[in-house]
């Protein structure tokens, strides 16, 4: 320890030093980092699995786009066809897919609206955006059941 | 192929080109689309599922008939814009999001724009078909 030189000043020199000595241990390190958080090392939240949903339901509503075509040419070819898409929205497949399409765009429809609360500027508090999500989840199943429940022809709706 | 932030001789640095312009390239432009069209769709899906559930049990005459109806056309040829647009757009921002391969990025997003198009004028027509034609 050379002298004059007091523990302050000792203690200046090596914080000084310091971030170069971890940026030299840090630099090859760096290289193998991933570059924002990714699934593997994430807790699943609501607001997460929202998210990802969101874009799941999208493209499953995409994909469920042909329905809408197949019903509209159909109708527009005659009889034979429209009779043939009839038959097969009646069938228990054809059940099962309008019902996902249901759920799906019911979701994808009241979190759409949470989404663009979030781009008006609403809802960035934790606690809000939580509340929302619940919200949404709620909504689905409360309109999704609704729908079926009008749609049942038993149900006399 | 070259991309937006490659240099070509412009002495803005690779960062400052690509600033702002995100996983699109282009800025915000197809973000705030995606948001017309949403809105846009958001009363016409309710009206659809409104309509489409009390389908149940109706015979060919009776759809055609429904679909002729000026009111109903004009509001399903609007679904069918609106819904298709968004989901084009829609499925743009996810392949531009996770397709890290500039070839198959190219090929997804060609297919997909042509899908949607296609499928569009396909509902467009058959609409104009039943209300104009019979």
């Amino acid at each position: 320890m050379g002298e004059g030189l007091t523990i302050n000043q000792i203690a200046f020199e090596i914080r000084a030093v310091l971030p170069i000595i971890g940026a030299m241990a840090d630099a090859p390190k760096t290289a193998a980092r991933p570059l924002s958080p990714h699934l593997q090392v994430y807790r699943p939240q609501l607001t997460s699995m929202t998210s990802i949903l969101h874009r799941v339901t999208g493209a499953a509503l995409a994909v469920g786009t042909l329905m809408v075509v197949w019903m509209l040419l159909a109708a527009a070819t005659g009889m034979g066809a429209w009779i043939t898409f009839q038959n097969f929205a009646a069938s228990p497949l054809g059940l099962l897919m309008l019902f996902g399409w249901t759920v799906a765009l019911y979701y994808h429809l009241c979190n759409g609206i949470r989404h663009l609360l979030w781009d008006m500027g609403y809802l960035f508090a934790i606690k809000d955006a939580y509340r929302a999500g619940y919200i949404v989840l709620a909504l689905t199943f409360v309109l999704t059941v609704l729908t079926w429940w009008i749609a049942c022809p038993w149900s006399g709706g | 192929m070259k991309l937006k932030w490659e240099n070509d001789g412009s002495i803005k640095t690779p960062a400052a080109r690509a600033r702002g312009l995100g996983a699109a390239h282009e800025g915000v432009k197809n973000w705030w689309r995606l948001r017309v069209a949403a809105v846009a769709a958001l009363p016409l899906t309710l009206w659809l599922i409104w309509s489409v559930v009390h389908m149940q049990g109706w015979s060919y005459a009776e759809f055609t008939n429904w679909l002729a109806h000026p009111v109903n056309a004009v509001l399903m040829i609007l679904s069918v814009l609106a819904i298709f647009y968004h989901a084009a757009l829609g499925s743009r921002e996810i392949v531009e999001d996770y397709v890290h391969h500039e070839g198959f990025k190219l090929f997804k997003l060609i297919a997909m724009q042509l899908f949607f198009f296609a499928a569009a004028v396909a509902c467009i027509f058959s609409v104009l078909k039943i209300a104009v034609a019979g």
